[in-house]
């Protein structure tokens, strides 16, 4: 759960320069979409995939990349390819 | 098809030697010179080792843009920006507050550049492509190398509905913009339209320049003597950038919201050479300037006698007494009959695309104002100038009854445009 924290941790602050709704950073959780109530251009998912996939030394597939839509399903795929 | 009267009611202006209107106007009155030498072009092994790139942008762009949105800008979307936002809000408009949906479907924008995102493809497209890496380039290349980013950019930020295009005519490109603009609103095709050029400050885009022997490489120990059009001793212009951005108006939108009118855009004309009669992809056909000339004053409806001051192209090279000869063919005045003749680009070096956008606003500044700035470095008159001597200020001279100034640009492609501006009566 600690880990799961910290992993969280990481992905908000690689969220943060893509984030058109800053004050939505605030109250971030799980479920917070990152698309629909953090603003972030849709096109900007394949910067953000990059910066995981550099920060935690994993490779993503196209196809899991897709999948994440939540701040928890970013942590999710990292937890997994990192286990 | 209704002919509409077109305004001029907000200014937004980067520049070497100053960031915004009235900035922009004391450094004319001045004659401050933005020219600077540059170590990173010594380093680069250019020729000419000066140049003229706003000051304070790094610490600017943070007040303007956020950082997501710098993400994917590069300096020439960046100045684009800065100006147009300026533009904007000097026209009296508040930019839109964030979340705000609405779309302004009677505001457009025409943006030029020359060159374009060129650092982008040189600095982080080219190096990862040709590495294998085309995976890692992220999302922001196609939005930063379009031609059109800037201006679409600017579309974002203030949620413009109307045309939003770039064009791009080498360095006639941003008085063609005002021109395009003009005649938008004049068709009552939109209320207003924020007009100019851009261009980045960059090696890259000026490397070819440099290489073409069309720098200045004499002056380096002297930057600020370095551009000097309509001198014996021009030896190429100075590369400039920045962006200068004009919010034009219908007459009727400027009245009914009170706005400030700094002038009317009287008339204006865009032509080519066709390469022929001496003309050709780098030299102007002299013919096609003069009509080009000629068809602006016809439009504007002034009589040449009633221009008071040519803010000219003027770039420093072989080309100046050529250009001064046809204005004075054009017109059909004698040369001590001839309007002031002057050229910003003594001061801010030749901002390439940027340059129209850079020279209108000065231009209209000159005229809202009443003074014609002095044309720097040019007191060592061209041998072939003298009989125009009286009538080329090198100091900025007050012209309370300036009515009437026209301003031209002449680019690559044997391309022209010329506007003529008007004191709003």
């Amino acid at each position: 759960m600690a880990q799961q924290q910290e992993v969280m941790q990481k992905v908000v602050d690689i969220l943060r320069p893509f984030v058109k709704s800053p004050e939505a950073l605030s109250a971030v959780s799980m479920e917070t979409s990152i698309l629909k109530d953090l603003k972030v251009n849709s096109a900007r998912l394949v910067d953000i995939v990059l910066e995981i996939e550099d920060q935690f030394g994993i490779a993503v597939s196209d196809e899991a990349a897709d999948k994440v839509k939540t701040v928890g399903d970013a942590v999710s795929l990292i937890m997994k390819n990192a286990a | 098809m209704t002919r509409r009267r077109v305004v001029v009611t907000g200014l937004g202006v980067l520049a070497p030697n100053a960031h915004g209107a009235p900035a922009f106007a004391g450094a004319l009155r001045e004659g401050k010179s933005g020219i600077a030498f540059h170590p990173h072009l010594a380093s680069a092994k250019f020729g000419c080792q000066v140049g003229g790139i706003p000051e304070g942008v790094e610490a600017l762009q943070r007040r303007y843009l956020s950082e997501e949105e710098l993400l994917a800008m590069n300096t020439n979307m960046v100045y684009a920006a800065i100006a147009a936002i300026d533009a904007w809000s000097d026209a009296g408009f508040q930019r839109p507050a964030a979340g705000d949906d609405r779309v302004d479907w009677d505001t457009g924008a025409i943006i030029g550049t020359g060159i374009g995102g060129i650092d982008t493809v040189a600095e982080k497209l080219v190096p990862k492509v040709e590495a294998g890496k085309v995976s890692r380039l992220g999302s922001t290349m196609p939005e930063q190398i379009m031609s059109s980013g800037n201006t679409a950019r600017v579309a974002g930020l203030l949620g413009l509905g109307n045309q939003v295009s770039t064009n791009s005519a080498a360095c006639s490109t941003g008085t063609e913009a005002v021109i395009d603009a003009f005649l938008r609103i004049r068709e009552g095709r939109a209320e207003r339209m924020l007009a100019g050029g851009s261009e980045g400050s960059s090696k890259y885009i000026w490397a070819g320049f440099d290489a073409m022997k069309v720098l200045n490489r004499t002056r380096n120990e002297a930057p600020a003597e370095a551009s000097r059009p309509m001198s014996a001793t021009a030896a190429g212009f100075v590369p400039g950038s920045g962006a200068g951005v004009l919010m034009l108006e219908s007459l009727e939108s400027a009245r009914a919201r009170g706005a400030r009118i700094y002038a009317e855009v009287l008339g204006g004309s865009v032509n080519c050479g066709g390469h022929r009669m001496g003309g050709s992809m780098t030299a102007p056909n002299p013919h096609a300037v003069q009509r080009c000339i000629r068809a602006a004053v016809e439009m504007a409806m002034v009589r040449p006698v009633d221009i008071g001051a040519i803010n000219g192209h003027l770039t420093a090279t072989f080309a100046d007494p050529h250009e001064v000869r046809s204005w004075q063919s054009a017109l059909g005045l004698a040369p001590e009959a001839m309007p002031l003749i002057h050229s910003t680009k003594s001061l801010v070096g030749h901002c390439l695309g940027a340059a129209g956008g850079v020279e209108c606003v000065a231009a209209v500044l000159e005229l809202h104002h009443g003074f014609v700035h002095g044309s720097l470095n040019c007191d060592d008159l061209h041998p072939e100038l003298g009989a125009f001597a009286s009538r080329i200020p090198h100091r900025t001279v007050d012209v309370p009854r300036l009515n009437v100034i026209a301003k031209a640009s002449f680019g690559f492609g044997d391309v022209n445009a010329c506007v003529v501006f008007g004191r709003h009566a």
